[in-house]
């Protein structure tokens, strides 16, 4: 079910438009590894980068000592004249600023934060360098813990700001109304800090290319645009003189959304030494060092009516948002988001939620894939199980009793949210039936042979994709997305090429957007050529990220196409010698009454025939940019329920999946194949963040999972084959009905796991409410349990 | 991520390894698979002057049964007791732990000498071979000694090896036909580091046992002992006998204060002796 069948009829029976499960173009590259990440760059004279790094999360710096012998190669701080910190600012009413040196000045607010650069003609000889300096540090109180920072008397990250909040906000809607709620519960729920740990990490190169009097830098990113801006704006430089290239790209998740320290590091060292440079992130670097994301804790209380249904949610959120507010989204888009989209996608009358975007010493948070609606997600369905509880339902129930009904759609809930479109309760009655609630009942009466429990679970959600201008301005940070443009080209050969300021690392848009071009022109697919990431030869985006790209450069595309084809048409009609009006593009040609004509010939003609067409021909030819922002730009709402049936050992603690469900609702599907990857893949970043995925800190504020073998990512065994279901409801606002669906996979998961655990505990008076529960978690919670229960001697 | 810079040696025979070995500063490394030392020395963890390469010591990649025991060569890879290239005394119970270390990639490396040298506790052999009541030789330049699993792994990432000193040879007896044998670890993940580990042989009919309790802070566990694990005696009736009570006292004792902790490892030696009852 399309809303818009205007132009579906230019790509009809040819089965590669919106819709079709084309296996991806790239893929051809990619698979067969001929893919080029910023890695596999090889310039002449190029030199490795190594950092010297804070051994300390905080601590005053008295000293570096570079020896004799590497004067030259070792670069800190007082080198960087006229090189200006990395400032992320929100406009948001009361948010401190902080700035992050690219090298540090003073003092080190984190461990791995860089002090000093040393470059070498390999890397091992780089960090040979980097071993050989040393610093002479004084080490201050760390503050790694976001709850104490916000105590009185709390060591400080930032002096001058008086105590350790980035930006606190408090939203209330009639939350007085609610205290007399027969059922009411109140916990502390909480989600580790975790790293995003794409397959490729962050890397640069940077060279200099005087022809052009321009800085070039690769480097793995999601934003090269908004990587443009913000690098000019430390280095002093024109954005003009800069050009950011982002080849392939091994998975982003929000990690590759930053501007790095590291990139205006190596911008200034070729700058300065006259040669290429290159830094490479490694895992030790990744998983100490750069950006964590998803640290949050809850205080919660849900009010609600004996029959479940909800009468209001009190909350106080607190994230850990480490040292620093990092460029573009700044410190404080996290927790302040908390406050807007705690309900979900429920009803109730009455609501209220205080956030506190902390700073600690630690790297800072990114928004990582589903930014933080896990979080949300995780507390607020961990909390309508336990009304469930207490209201004797069973946990489906009473979600299907509070859940914003379709006839409500279009929906502005309590924080004003506008629900675009769907069926949330058809999505949770068809989760529940498929995950056959009854017969998990039937089969935890009986009790299974191995001695595990089982348990079932569910959870869902409403995701805000595409927000644009009307959103984004109201945060003051250093982007605001408006119109996002694609240019259309028709080669002289027929073929069309589209340039996107978007960029796709994972999500398939070289085939998704080509079947864009294809539903609008009826081009094969496999003459349209979609070039990303390079500033120099793409239309400005804010890039990928927020689940935008298929809504608003899906959207561009399309518009591009349709001018292109309006040109088109008129030359064709030329040609024909017939009114352009009557003219139907179908199939890659032009047809009127009189015959058709190709849209090579049309080409051939515009590039290499001008003499055969009229003076009056349209002088616009056959060369497009054009522009697209959807009729309301408050966002599309994607959906899913999710539903899981978990084993678990109780005397070992471990985990095991039985059976998963997602059925989701993402409006139209431009490429349905896509979307179940794009699907796979959260769930296994949702598993991790269950069961999995934790970075802990000692007291010291030292990271401690300093390698793979602690920091637990899910692996093919771990990740269980879902059961998808895809209902369609399209947008009323967006080009073809598409919603942004790229990060949903990865909200629901931890929610419907630990849900579906405790639901299996319950009888051992156990109640999980930390991610990731691990087996020692799981013990620990049953003997804590059995000692409760036992009787006091 | 890379090593400091090193010296390297690759010696072609045991001869000349225990020469260079012998002639070496203390900062030397033996590899063999790499399959932590690499890792470690990427992370600047170990910092040797020298390494040691082993890989080309026809000696130590021998695998013979030797009359009541199964003599393998230090070098012999985990893939190579899993794939059935090393003759089996066991019953099958080395190529099962085989079976079960870490990734076929690592299995592919790395070595069952190796794995003992680096004595990290929650790896397998350092307690499957401590329950199949495992002998090394060491060998320097010197001469040759004969050492018991048990007294081999002396701590965590603690070896008896002496300066100089290279395992050659892992002797491992003849499983009696009477014995049975149980192996359970729990990891948190496929290939993961084990967080516990029970390794159990027992002969009823001839009322011995040594039991295994590993993957603790430090080295493993050896009960050798082990009728007061099962009221007092060890018979048919063993399984019903075991008294998880004994375990959790004994790991108390060890150190493991972490009521959990010692809650999982209980557990999991509990399923080795059911498995072994099997």
């Amino acid at each position: 079910m399309r809303n818009e069948r205007e132009f579906s009829s230019a790509g009809a029976g040819a089965g590669q438009g919106v819709g079709a499960r084309l296996p991806r173009k790239e893929d051809d590259r990619l698979m067969r590894g001929r893919g080029q990440f910023v890695a596999d760059i090889r310039l002449a004279g190029l030199q490795d980068v190594a950092f010297v790094r804070s051994p300390l999360a905080h601590a005053l710096i008295r000293g570096i000592d570079v020896p004799e012998r590497y004067r030259g190669s070792v670069f800190t701080a007082a080198d960087l004249a006229g090189i200006h910190p990395i400032r992320a600012v929100s406009g948001l009413p009361g948010f401190k600023i902080s700035e992050q040196p690219v090298l540090a000045t003073g003092k080190v607010r984190q461990v791995g934060e860089l002090v000093a650069m040393c470059v070498a003609s390999t890397r091992a000889e780089a960090e040979d360098i980097a071993a050989a300096v040393t610093l002479d540090l004084e080490e201050l109180p760390a503050v790694y813990d976001m709850l104490k920072a916000r105590q009185p008397g709390s060591a400080l990250v930032h002096e001058h700001w008086g105590d350790n909040v980035f930006l606190e906000t408090s939203f209330e809607v009639d939350i007085y109304s609610a205290l007399d709620a027969p059922i009411k519960v109140s916990r502390e729920i909480s989600t580790a800090r975790q790293c995003m740990s794409p397959l490729e990490g962050r890397g640069v190169v940077a060279t200099f290319d005087h022809r052009l009097d321009q800085l070039t830098l690769y480097s793995s990113a999601q934003m090269p645009h908004i990587t443009r801006s913000g690098l000019a704006e430390c280095l002093g430089m024109e954005q003009g003189r800069i050009r950011i290239v982002s080849p392939d790209v091994g998975g982003g998740f929000g990690h590759k959304g930053i501007l790095l320290p590291e990139e205006v590091c190596l911008s200034w060292l070729t700058m300065h030494r006259g040669h290429p440079v290159r830094w490479t992130e490694d895992r030790r670097e990744h998983l100490t060092a750069s950006s964590n994301c998803r640290e949050h804790h809850y205080n919660i209380t849900v009010y609600a009516d004996r029959d479940g249904r909800l009468r209001g949610i009190d909350c106080e959120a607190t994230v850990d948002s480490g040292a620093y507010s990092s460029y573009p989204f700044s410190a404080c888009l996290e927790a302040a988001q908390v406050a807007s989209i705690l309900p979900g996608p429920y009803l109730m009358p009455a609501y209220r939620c205080r956030t506190f975007s902390v700073a600690t010493n630690k790297c800072p948070i990114l928004p990582y894939r589903g930014v933080a609606r896990t979080g949300v997600c995780f507390a607020l369905e961990l909390m309508l199980d336990l009304v469930a509880a207490e209201a004797g339902l069973e946990p489906g129930e009473v979600r299907l009793r509070n859940l914003v009904r379709p006839e409500q759609m279009p929906f502005d809930n309590i924080t004003n949210k506008h629900f675009d479109s769907g069926d949330y309760p058809e999505a949770m009655r068809r989760a529940l039936a498929a995950i056959d609630v009854e017969g998990v009942r039937a089969r935890q009466r009986k009790g299974e042979a191995d001695g595990r429990r089982i348990g079932v679970g569910v959870s869902i959600y409403c995701e805000q994709a595409a927000h644009g201008t009307s959103v984004y301005s109201g945060w003051g940070i250093p982007m605001v997305p408006g119109h996002e443009q694609a240019f259309a080209r028709l080669t002289p050969d027929g073929g069309l090429e589209l340039r996107v300021g978007v960029h796709s690392h994972g999500q398939g848009m070289e085939t998704t957007l080509a079947q864009v071009a294809h539903e609008m022109l009826g081009i094969d697919v496999a003459k349209v050529r979609i070039i990303l990431g390079d500033t120099a030869i793409t239309p400005y985006s804010t890039g990928t990220w927020g689940s935008r790209s298929m809504v608003m450069a899906g959207g561009a595309v399309a518009t591009a196409c349709r001018e292109l084809g309006e040109r088109v048409k008129k030359i064709g009609a030329k040609l024909l010698q017939h009114d352009s009006a009557a003219l139907v593009l179908q199939n890659g040609e032009v047809h009127g009454v009189n015959g058709s004509v190709t849209l090579q010939a049309i080409a051939h003609t515009w590039y290499r025939r001008p003499q055969d067409l009229p003076s009056d021909v349209d002088p616009g030819g056959l060369e497009v940019t054009s522009g697209y922002k959807p009729q309301r730009d408050t966002g599309t709402f994607s959906y899913a329920a999710h539903a899981a049936v978990v084993a678990v050992d109780p005397d070992i603690g471990e985990i095991e999946i039985l059976d998963y469900v997602i059925v989701e609702d993402g409006g139209v599907l431009v490429n349905p194949m896509v979307v179940d990857g794009q699907i796979f893949g959260g769930l296994a970043q949702g598993i991790g963040t269950a069961l999995y995925e934790e970075m802990p800190f000692d007291a010291s504020g030292q990271p401690l999972a300093t390698t793979l073998a602690d920091y637990l990512l899910p692996g093919p065994t771990e990740v269980p084959s879902p059961r998808l279901d895809h209902m369609e409801t399209p947008s009323p606002y967006t080009q073809f009905g598409v919603k942004g669906i790229g990060e949903g996979g990865a909200i629901a998961p931890p929610a419907a796991i630990v849900n579906a655990l405790n639901d299996a505990l319950r009888p051992l008076g156990v109640e999980l409410l930390q991610s990731p529960v691990t087996p020692y978690r799981v013990v620990e919670a049953i003997l804590a349990a059995r000692d409760a229960e036992r009787p006091a001697a | 991520m890379k090593p400091a810079p090193f010296s390297y040696e690759r010696p072609r025979n045991l001869k000349a390894a225990l020469a260079v070995l012998g002639q070496a500063s203390d900062s030397v490394k033996i590899i063999a698979g790499g399959q932590s030392l690499a890792p470690m020395l990427n992370l600047r963890l170990v910092q040797p002057q020298m390494i040691v390469d082993i890989t080309a010591l026809a000696e130590l990649k021998q695998a013979e049964r030797h009359g009541d025991e199964l003599v393998l060569g230090a070098c012999i890879t985990h893939a190579d007791i899993e794939d059935g290239r090393t003759p089996d005394v066991t019953r099958g119970a080395m190529h099962r732990v085989a079976a079960g270390i870490a990734y076929r990639a690592v299995r592919n490396r790395g070595t069952v000498g190796g794995s003992l040298s680096h004595a990290d506790p929650a790896a397998d052999w350092v307690s499957a071979l401590a329950a199949l009541g495992a002998k090394l030789t060491l060998r320097s330049s010197a001469g040759s000694r004969m050492v018991a699993m048990d007294e081999f792994v002396v701590g965590a990432l603690e070896c008896a090896l002496r300066a100089g000193e290279i395992v050659e040879t892992i002797h491992v007896p003849a499983m009696g036909a009477t014995a049975h044998w149980g192996y359970v670890k729990s990891c948190r993940k496929t290939g993961e580091f084990a967080h516990a580990i029970g390794a159990v042989l027992i002969d009823p009919s001839a009322g011995t046992a040594r039991i295994v309790i590993g993957a603790i802070d430090a080295a493993p566990i050896v009960i050798t002992d082990a009728a007061k694990l099962f009221g007092g005696r060890i018979a048919g009736d063993y399984k019903g006998r075991f008294d998880p009570r004994v375990a959790d006292a004994i790991l108390a004792k060890a150190g493991v204060s972490n009521a959990a902790h010692r809650h999982i490892h209980v557990s999991v030696l509990t399923r080795a002796v059911r498995e072994a009852a099997a």
